[in-house]
């Protein structure tokens, strides 16, 4: 639809400059006829327009330069509050998962619920939810910023993807995580610095209650460093890699860095 | 015809380069930010009461107005065309840094007075167009605030982009969910000025278009205040021929079918 108004209003403008052509210049009347055509075109093209195939690969290439400088502008040090006047959203905190239904482990298919760490590391290891449990001693009040535009503050309870980090030892060439949860195979991977940031949690507790399934029981990745996507909820493995494994959100489609 | 080839052109050609640029850059960041605003069409903060500033919460934008086609397209859109949208206003502000160009569209003192003469003008309260320079003092007082609008609308969007690496920017307009609001703001009113720009151009000053593609401009026979042009005068029917010629307002080339 949009696309043959496009070529419509190029064979318009083809004919305009032709009839100019022959007059040996362009008149005022024809000048401004000209203009206005230039000005609509883009205005044509944008209704409803993904964009032609080459101007999608001028926009991966210029997202994958996006892509260095927000790694380059990334800083450790630069933390999040949450908005600290303002009341947490509590239960009006949007969730989702990829499931049918809310995903639930089923311990008496699966046996016992445990997160694994593994991957480039020297020591791969399991915690049961107790364990995580009692490591988790960072409360932190964060802000959770969707894709969509929208954000929430909430309090949030976990144990530092670093401390895991640094418990495994992660092997020099670990440069990347990839956080997989047991909702339909819903997983998404990191850059290593935006994973060790002081503020990435597995998260156990919201608001000081375990967390609701909802909300990515037992266990999710919540960082106010990622866009709301990133952070893998019904998580399992926090897998330590060498290469970017993508993720569910951002093999659809959507940016893989997703930082903030 | 005045051979527009020996005068110097009204506008520098970087401006004129920056000028397109920069509409092109609008067009597409302000269609693709809808596109993005339509994934969430509401400011406040999740869990807050609906928004003090914006009564219609929930309401997206017609698609015909987006671009991008999802939000993840949208927004590659956005991250593309931010760069054109930048380039154009670097180019444009290094331009107006050097030698004192500035002057030319920023209010002085005593822009205000005259800006009230030319509304005077406007409004057929005044007879003749006020004296001016390159620009009126209306064109001024909106030049500068599509500059100011557009500064914010860069800076906020940095801020809703990085609002944490950037926590200190987002913090400066009054934190994430302020900034988010300022940016759509600016947006607005970016609009607004654009229309009213486009508008002004086609009802008073159409040679403008050519000024502002080419260059070429007949300032004695064709600006504004040499023909005492008013927003439609040159859609009303000319009173005598001999008072035209007497007032000085002859067009350019009197086209026999255009009176």
């Amino acid at each position: 639809m949009s696309r043959r108004t496009v070529h419509r209003a190029a064979d318009v403008l083809q004919a305009t400059l032709d009839r100019a052509h022959e007059a040996g210049a362009l008149d005022r009347r024809r000048f401004l006829r000209l203009s206005s055509l230039v000005l609509a075109a883009p205005l044509v093209a944008a209704c409803d327009a993904r964009g032609t195939d080459g101007q999608r690969r001028l926009l991966a290439a210029i997202g994958r330069g996006n892509e260095r400088l927000e790694r380059w502008l990334f800083r450790a040090g630069a933390r999040d509050d949450g908005a600290p006047t303002r009341p947490v959203a509590g239960a009006r905190f949007p969730s989702y998962h990829v499931s049918r239904d809310v995903p639930t482990w089923n311990a008496a298919m699966r046996g016992p619920w445990q997160l694994t760490v593994d991957g480039a590391v020297h020591r791969p290891f399991t915690l049961t939810l107790d364990a995580l449990h009692a490591m988790a001693r960072v409360r932190q009040r964060v802000n959770h910023y969707c894709v969509e535009g929208w954000n929430a503050t909430a309090i949030f309870t976990g144990v530092p993807v670093a401390e895991l980090a640094r418990l495994a030892g992660l092997r020099p060439d670990a440069a990347y995580v990839d956080f997989r949860s047991f909702d339909q195979g819903y997983h998404e991977s990191w850059d290593l610095e935006s994973a060790l940031h002081a503020q990435t949690l597995v998260v156990v507790a919201k608001e000081d209650r375990p967390l609701p399934p909802a909300y990515g029981a037992p266990a999710r990745v919540h960082s106010p460093v990622k866009l709301g996507y990133k952070n893998t909820k019904y998580l399992t493995h926090v897998t330590f890699t060498t290469e970017r494994t993508g993720g569910y959100w951002s093999d659809r489609g959507y940016e893989w860095y997703g930082g903030t | 015809m005045p051979s527009l080839s020996t005068t110097p052109p009204r506008h520098a050609p970087v401006v004129r380069i920056a000028h397109w640029t920069g509409a092109l850059a609008l067009v597409l960041m302000a269609a693709s930010g809808l596109r993005i605003f339509n994934a969430s069409p509401r400011f406040a903060r999740r869990g807050d009461p609906p928004w003090p500033l914006w009564p219609w919460e929930g309401t997206g934008v017609p698609v015909e107005f987006t671009l991008g086609g999802w939000l993840g397209g949208a927004r590659h859109w956005h991250f593309g065309a931010m760069w054109l949208f930048a380039a154009a206003g670097a180019l444009y502000l290094g331009h107006l840094a050097r030698h004192g160009r500035w002057r030319t569209i920023v209010p002085l003192r005593g822009d205000w007075r005259d800006g009230i003469a030319m509304a005077r003008f406007y409004l057929r309260l005044d007879r003749h167009h006020p004296p001016q320079g390159k620009h009126n003092a209306l064109q001024k007082q909106a030049y500068t605030a599509m500059v100011v609008c557009g500064a914010v609308s860069l800076t906020t969007g940095l801020a809703i982009w990085k609002p944490v690496t950037l926590g200190w920017l987002a913090a400066a307009y009054g934190g994430y969910t302020w900034a988010r609001w300022w940016h759509f703001a600016a947006m607005l009113a970016l609009g607004v000025l654009v229309l009213g720009h486009v508008a002004m151009v086609l009802l008073v000053d159409p040679y403008a278009l050519r000024a502002m593609t080419t260059g070429g401009y007949d300032e004695a026979r064709w600006s504004p205040a040499a023909r005492d042009a008013r927003p439609f005068q040159h859609w009303l029917p000319r009173r005598t021929p001999a008072a035209a010629t007497a007032g000085g307002a002859t067009p350019a080339t009197p086209a026999p079918e255009g009176s």
